[in-house]
């Protein structure tokens, strides 16, 4: 078991299903023998706000919060919401980012523009990109609400965590009847990376 | 066996292991989820929702003289609510164990300032607590409650947002045995007329001292020998940033920080070079230490305002140690990205009462809860906020200091249970004349849907009595009072100009359910015929997060609408309908 600390980043928006994803990565560690730490925003931002996830494992973890440019790996359910955090994720460290816009009254309401170029964005400050359409995807697989194991699975790519851990920590946190589908968008994960 | 807790998961936990029977509260972030997770231990804890963080504590005040062991919980802000009662009741002290849970917020995440609740422990001279992950939560619950009952005071467990929303292991244990409850008679001890009162006075001084020595020896106290040449005092989740940027550093991590463990201070002072104090909030710690005549560092190197972190940390390193501020390994901040500020949601009740509002040039006073977004454009009907209740009251001092607009208060259905009531019945009896707007949505809503008294169920999911605004206003002396559908926004625009227009105070209830509790539409989905949309941007201006507006279209984004109607009622050119099957 390795002595430094792993830092996993997921972010979104209020009510996209990022609090269930950390909550998986986090069970998912602690089934490979880690010792855990997790930090989510409650409260006002959830009122459609722009939330992070934070999901620290190693021998020993003191901060939960990802400090900067320590994650290992960072999520996205939305477009630009990763932009926002860049600065959090190591250099040339994996980000998996689906292709929602998700647009914020700012936009709406002609305070701010949603960039019309996210993607070039996106890949200037990631140079190690994953990026697709996971509620497309998810959809596909039966439920666009898997969009979230589409991007963990994609995310897991980039985790020492073994495929048992994940499993088990999926079935712990997800209804029996959703497992399947769960266990199958968190398998097409992976295999887009 | 272990088990990934929050910080206010473990609390709750900490508290049912403790053998505590009786658990109050209010709901306020970053404290809701202790009582919420004390539910989970109905059969053993009586639980409720007070109305108010006051009520809360003078109720776990009761069962404590009795005997029982009791927590209160609340944000910091609240406590400033339960203040009344707490400072006399560090002087009556109790029989069974209090735990006073208080979870601050640094960096005012949630929360309209950034009070340092440590303050009220001195205050009150009443000893406080910090846990620095859940663990320590549970582990500090058991010890405050031997302390509680073994110098008969209150205690204070501080919490912070970091603490509380923050999920670390946690090995579970048994639960105590719960104390036999019996209250004795006993007016000398229980009745602080200044007869008794005076001699309570001394008792408490005298108290401070043998707990102060507590505190030194307390093992919650930890002295972490490492490298000598610097010594770091931290608290809380200070202690978390403070191992990770000064992992050779020694520690003396304080978790009973008042009264000041001055013998510990001193016995660690000595034994190192350098010392610093790290404090998340107010520099409490550090004065006192410098105090002593021990010389530290604390402030000059560690802001007091807002939170820490460890990057502030690194900061802190490079100033003490002289060195350039350490150059970021990471990217800068991307600019030109649109702020995604938390909104009201699509179908929320209260943005009809601020559209209609918005035809009128009055001042509103706002309050706190999910309505506190109502400020923010397109809506931007909120003038002022306050506290919780503050609505009610602003309004009606404005108006007696003879502000020519006309005066509304928002306040919200918790809110006006909590704190609104008293300042109706200023309006009132004052003979004032603001309009004051409920905007009842049938539950606690910006705090993730809590029962209050109007909703009629318990904490414990029992049916109970439903409190009726409109009772209470008559109650008070209103003579207009009117309830109005803020889904139908002609019936809501007639209602508030009417009220606003008349010299009288009045009382206007809007109710509607918050659909994000109910989680069903209000009804079939909207769309826009874009053939028939002239973009005048009326609908636009509810600030619906389902109307998305760019240069040239207006769509309804039908993930998001649940139906409400709204802006089918604004159109003035009909373009909006509902979806066809």
């Amino acid at each position: 078991m390795k002595s430094e600390i792993t830092s996993v980043l997921l972010v979104g928006v209020g009510g996209q299903g990022v609090l269930l994803a950390s909550e998986i990565t986090a069970r998912a560690a602690l089934a490979a023998g880690y010792t855990v730490k997790t930090n989510e925003v409650h409260g006002m931002a959830q009122r459609g706000g722009s939330v992070t996830a934070h999901v620290r494992y190693g021998e020993e973890v003191f901060s939960p919060l990802v400090p900067m440019g320590e994650a290992s790996v960072l999520g996205s359910l939305e477009e630009v919401e990763p932009i926002r955090y860049h600065n959090l994720l190591k250099p040339g460290g994996l980000a998996v980012v689906s292709a929602q816009r998700i647009i914020p009254t700012t936009v709406s309401t002609g305070q701010a523009t949603y960039p019309a170029d996210a993607e070039e964005r996106l890949k200037r400050v990631f140079p190690n990109l994953v990026y697709f359409d996971a509620v497309k995807e998810a959809g596909a697989l039966g439920n666009p609400q898997a969009a979230n194991m589409v991007i963990l699975g994609a995310m897991s790519t980039a985790l020492d965590l073994s495929g048992d851990a994940w499993s088990e920590s999926i079935a712990a946190c997800v209804k029996p009847k959703f497992l399947e589908l769960n266990l199958r968008a968190f398998s097409r994960g992976r295999d887009l990376v | 066996m272990q088990e990934l807790l929050s910080g206010n998961e473990a609390i709750a936990r900490g508290a049912w292991e403790a053998g505590v029977t009786v658990a109050t509260g209010y709901p306020g972030t970053p404290s809701t989820e202790i009582l919420e997770a004390v539910v989970g231990y109905k059969e053993d804890i009586y639980c409720e929702w007070s109305p108010n963080e006051k009520v809360a504590l003078e109720v776990a005040a009761g069962a404590a003289m009795a005997g029982a062991r009791a927590i209160v919980t609340m944000k910091h802000v609240g406590l400033n609510v339960a203040a009344d009662p707490l400072m006399t009741l560090s002087y009556l002290g109790v029989e069974g164990g209090m735990v006073v849970c208080v979870a601050d917020d640094p960096g005012q995440h949630s929360s309209q300032n950034e009070q340092d609740t440590r303050q009220y422990a001195r205050l009150g001279k009443i000893p406080v607590f910090e846990p620095a992950d859940s663990q320590d939560a549970v582990a500090m619950m058991a010890e405050a409650m031997e302390v509680s009952e073994r110098y008969r005071t209150p205690v204070i467990l501080r919490s912070t947002t970091r603490v509380s929303h923050s999920r670390s292991m946690v090995t579970l244990g048994e639960r105590r045995q719960p104390n036999e409850v019996g209250f004795e008679r006993n007016p000398p001890r229980w009745v602080p007329l200044p007869l008794w009162g005076r001699r309570m006075r001394v008792e408490v001084e005298e108290r401070l001292s043998l707990l102060s020595e507590a505190a030194s020896s307390s093992p919650s106290n930890r002295v972490e020998m490492r490298d000598t040449s610097l010594g770091i005092v931290a608290a809380g989740i200070a202690y978390q940033y403070v191992r990770e940027v000064f992992p050779e550093a020694s520690v003396l991590k304080i978790s009973f920080g008042y009264p000041f463990p001055d013998k510990l201070f001193k016995e660690f002072a000595a034994k190192v070079d350098k010392l610093l104090i790290v404090e998340e909030l107010d520099n409490i710690l550090e004065e006192h230490i410098k105090a002593l005549g021990i010389k530290c560092v604390g402030k000059e190197v560690v802001s007091p305002v807002g939170e820490l972190s460890v990057e502030r940390l690194r900061d802190t390193r490079a100033r003490l140690e002289g060195k350039e501020l350490p150059k970021p390994t990471h990217l800068p901040e991307e600019e030109g990205l649109p702020g995604r500020p938390p909104v009201l949601c699509p179908g929320c009740p209260h943005r009809g009462v601020f559209h209609a509002l918005g035809k009128r040039d009055v001042i509103v006073t706002g309050d706190i809860g999910c309505y506190s977004l109502g400020v923010f454009p397109p809506l931007s009907r909120t003038d002022t906020i306050l506290c919780m209740g503050g609505g009610v009251t602003v309004a009606h001092g404005m108006d007696k200091a003879g502000e020519r607009r006309k005066l509304v208060g928002i306040v919200g259905d918790s809110t006006f249970f909590h704190s609104g009531i008293t300042g109706l019945l200023d309006v009132a009896y004052n003979r004032g004349k603001s309009t004051i707007i409920v905007v009842d949505n049938r539950t606690t809503a910006m705090t993730g849907h809590q029962e209050h008294p109007g909703t009629g169920i318990t904490l414990m999911g029992e049916p109970t009595i439903e409190a009726s605004i409109e009772e209470f206003g008559r109650a008070c002396g209103m003579k207009r009072i009117v309830t109005v559908n803020p889904y139908d926004l002609q019936e809501t625009i007639q209602a508030v100009t009417a009220e606003i227009d008349a010299e009288e105070p009045s009382l206007v209830i809007s109710r509607a359910p918050c659909p994000l509790k109910e989680r069903k539409p209000l009804g079939p989905r909207r769309i826009i015929d874009e053939e028939v949309c002239v973009t005048c941007g009326k609908c636009v201006k509810l600030g619906c997060p389902a109307i998305e507006s760019s240069e040239d279209r207006v769509r309804i984004n039908p993930l998001l609408c649940i139906g409400c109607r709204l802006c089918e009622q604004v159109c003035p050119v009909d373009a909006i309908s509902k979806e066809e099957e």
